[in-house]
């Protein structure tokens, strides 16, 4: 622990270290509150909800044409009959994507989002009352297509899977980091096209992932000639028996980067007031 | 501000002065931005006037393997002593509202 950030705060000296003297009737309040914690509670409460229904949920994040829907219609004729499968959308606009979803025989609702680049907690909630998860095994959750935002809320799903597509660059974990120290799993798509391009390493993808400190699997495939998507198919069925196993022990699946930084400085839930004026302190 | 709202009528506040946030670099939080929009936000609001300053957190890494504590670069978050990735990050991803002050009643 250090001294520079502050994460030798602990909640026994909090109060001591945070106390600050009242100057001209100003109140200071220590707050370290969480300030997506409205988000988070959301968050906790679609995860309980998919629990309680025993249905794996992944949030598949990548930027715009990456491929997200072609891996998800290769995904779904190939467990379809094997799994119950549906799918939530996130665009800004048209429902191209929920149509392609759906001409593959899986129920799916398309959120869109007007002019906002991610999906929140809230946002899926309320597509929840439009899809029965009642005997689902598996939901994905298309995020909007943004190597940003999506990265910073969490939707109460249980796996994060970003896609790099080869024609974007094997540099793009360096270059947004938030995004892909998130993935639990990265997928490279389009390898169809690799014969084209001499300038994209999967290995250099990799380092960059790794350089994120995350050991994450890598999985190359393409939905096109369907080279890779055997071990798609597998982490996925391994996840499944992950989760039900987890579940059987009353726990939950999350995201492995969880926000550690922020649960090690910020308090959970409730924020408490540590008040420094008297004043402040009889209205308390 | 909802938060800084339910913290200002706990304690009675009259207005509030400053609103200190602490930010992470790798919260994907840009601290421009947020303050453009907490300035949006607040208008109208006791807070109208408030002070808005972000504390940007360092990127530290504590490694798993060797046990030594080191400052790492937003996409490099290897131990930076022995280059293992086996590393957990002490402090870079926040968003938290640290502080407000607030002016009460005289």
């Amino acid at each position: 622990m250090c001294n520079t950030c502050g994460c030798n705060i602990t909640p026994g000296n909090r109060p001591l270290v945070m106390a600050e003297k009242p100057k001209n009737g100003v109140t200071t309040v220590s707050v370290l509150q969480n300030l997506l914690s409205k988000n988070n509670h959301q968050a906790e409460h679609n995860r309980a909800h998919f629990d309680a229904q025993k249905v794996l949920v992944i949030n598949l994040m990548s930027s715009p044409g990456s491929g997200k829907t072609a891996l998800l219609e290769a995904t779904i004729k190939r467990l379809r009959d094997s799994l119950k499968i549906a799918v939530i959308e996130g665009d800004l606009e048209t429902e191209n994507d929920t149509k392609r979803i759906q001409a593959q025989g899986v129920p799916a609702y398309q959120i869109m989002t007007g002019t906002a680049c991610h999906l929140d907690a809230h946002l899926v909630h309320n597509a929840l009352h439009h899809l029965a998860l009642d005997g689902l095994d598996l939901l994905f959750i298309e995020n909007v297509g943004n190597l940003v935002c999506p990265a910073s809320f969490d939707l109460g799903h249980h796996r994060n899977v970003v896609l790099l597509s080869v024609t974007e660059g094997d540099d793009k974990p360096a270059k947004y980091p938030v995004m892909f120290r998130a993935a639990d799993l990265m997928l490279i798509s389009k390898t169809d096209l690799l014969p084209y391009l001499d300038d994209f390493s999967a290995i250099n993808a990799e380092q960059n992932l790794h350089n994120l400190a995350n050991d994450a699997p890598v999985i190359e495939f393409s939905a096109k000639d369907g080279n890779g998507l055997d071990a798609w198919i597998t982490w996925l069925q391994s996840e499944i028996t992950a989760y039900k196993a987890l579940l059987l022990k009353q726990q939950t699946q999350r995201p492995k980067i969880q926000q550690d930084g922020q649960l090690l400085h910020a308090q959970p839930g409730n924020s408490k007031f540590y008040p420094v004026s008297n004043k402040a302190k009889v209205h308390k | 501000m909802d938060q800084v709202m339910t913290i200002a009528k706990t304690h009675h506040a009259e207005k509030v002065v400053r609103i200190i946030v602490r930010i992470g670099p790798l919260s994907g939080i840009e601290p421009l931005l947020l303050e453009s929009a907490f300035s949006i936000s607040c208008a109208g609001t006791i807070a109208e006037e408030a002070e808005f300053l972000t504390e940007t957190l360092p990127i530290r890494v504590l490694c798993n393997n060797c046990g030594v504590e080191s400052e790492a670069a937003i996409n490099n978050l290897l131990c930076q002593n022995c280059g293992g990735y086996n590393t957990k990050l002490l402090s870079g991803d926040e968003l938290i509202l640290a502080r407000v002050e607030l002016e009460n009643a005289d």
